[in-house]
């Protein structure tokens, strides 16, 4: 039988009570965020129990909150210190066909996430995606190297957070 | 006008010189490399189908870089990408040309101010000898661009003058 959101949150919180806490909207509520060290175990649960059954991970996705304080350098570039980094997870169950929102936010200093590939094989470039956007870094994943920029891209230069700056030259080529 | 556009007199013979000779067989047959990067590259195979007929200026696809005299560089070159152009084009046989077609060829296009993964601009890798400007270009415009490199080819030297 298909849940709503509050009923998942409820048998979230009854395994997780720590690890759970539902993000509420105008309406009604709109994602259930997690602690991005046990989304791992949170994912196996919704995955394996029967009464969610959440089979299919639509999408992950990283977001940068830049929720940070700026830090405005003297020719006007700036960066963000402290704030978090999201990540989006949007699941589905192909058999009771319910769907929720997972939510979890890593410092930006340190954006530590569990990896959930062992739970959906399809996160596994997703994570690789997120993590060579942002540089968010998921524990435990079986092969996290960039997948869209070049492999000898600059170390810790991440082209979607918000205080990016591109380099002058890649491979002698002038860039900007 | 062309020296075949004589009439053949005197038993056919054709007098002409190195240079007008060299010029028309490469104008006349510029093969192409088999090669296409985004949107541009589907008005670019637009153009070879039959409805505008490349192969009427003797543009004719081919599969490696070492056969082939012309590379159109059509779409968006990304920095992974632009490396492994570099190296085609350095495995054609000379003489050899560019065309640049679109607006990301020439110059990034809408990726000129955030495209942190696009060069901006074929020609800060290699040498271009026409551009063709849109986005995409319609076939027609890149026919314009061939005639263009085929004039250019026209008044080519095979040899440097003496001085």
């Amino acid at each position: 039988m298909m849940k709503s959101i509050t009923e998942i949150f409820e048998a979230l919180q009854a395994n997780f009570p720590e690890d759970v806490q539902l993000i509420p909207s105008a309406e009604k509520p709109a994602a259930i965020l997690v602690s991005p060290l046990k989304i791992h175990l949170i994912a196996q649960f919704l995955n394996s129990n029967e009464n969610f059954l959440f089979d299919s991970l639509i999408l992950l996705s990283g977001v940068d909150d830049a929720n940070g304080k700026k830090v405005t350098a003297e020719n006007g570039s700036f960066r963000y210190e402290g704030g978090t980094f999201s990540v989006y997870y949007h699941l589905e169950s192909t058999s009771i066909r319910h769907k929720v929102v997972l939510v979890t936010r890593a410092d930006r200093g340190e954006p530590n996430v569990e990896s959930v590939s062992a739970v959906w094989r399809g996160a596994d470039w997703h994570e690789r995606e997120a993590y060579d956007m942002f540089g968010i870094k998921f524990l435990n994943h079986p092969n996290l190297i960039r997948i869209l920029m070049p492999y000898d891209w600059e170390e810790g230069s991440h082209p979607l957070r918000k205080d990016y700056q591109n380099p002058e030259f890649y491979k002698g080529m002038k860039v900007v | 006008m062309s020296f075949l556009e004589t009439d053949f007199v005197d038993e056919n013979i054709v007098v002409t010189n190195v240079n007008d000779l060299f010029n028309w067989a490469r104008l006349s047959s510029l093969w192409q490399m088999s090669f296409g990067l985004a949107c541009c590259a589907i008005e670019m195979m637009a153009t070879s189908a039959s409805h505008y007929d490349f192969d009427r200026f003797g543009v004719i696809p081919r599969p490696s870089p070492r056969q082939a005299d012309i590379i159109i560089i059509s779409g968006t070159v990304t920095l992974k990408m632009a490396l492994r152009i570099k190296r085609l084009y350095e495995q054609m046989p000379d003489p050899k040309y560019i065309i640049s077609m679109g607006s990301c060829a020439n110059s990034g296009g809408p990726y000129w101010e955030h495209g942190y993964h696009v060069l901006k601009g074929i020609d800060r890798v290699i040498p271009v000898d026409v551009y063709v400007p849109g986005c995409p270009p319609r076939p027609e415009a890149l026919l314009e661009g061939l005639l263009k490199l085929q004039e250019k080819i026209r008044n080519e030297r095979v040899a440097k003058p003496n001085s």
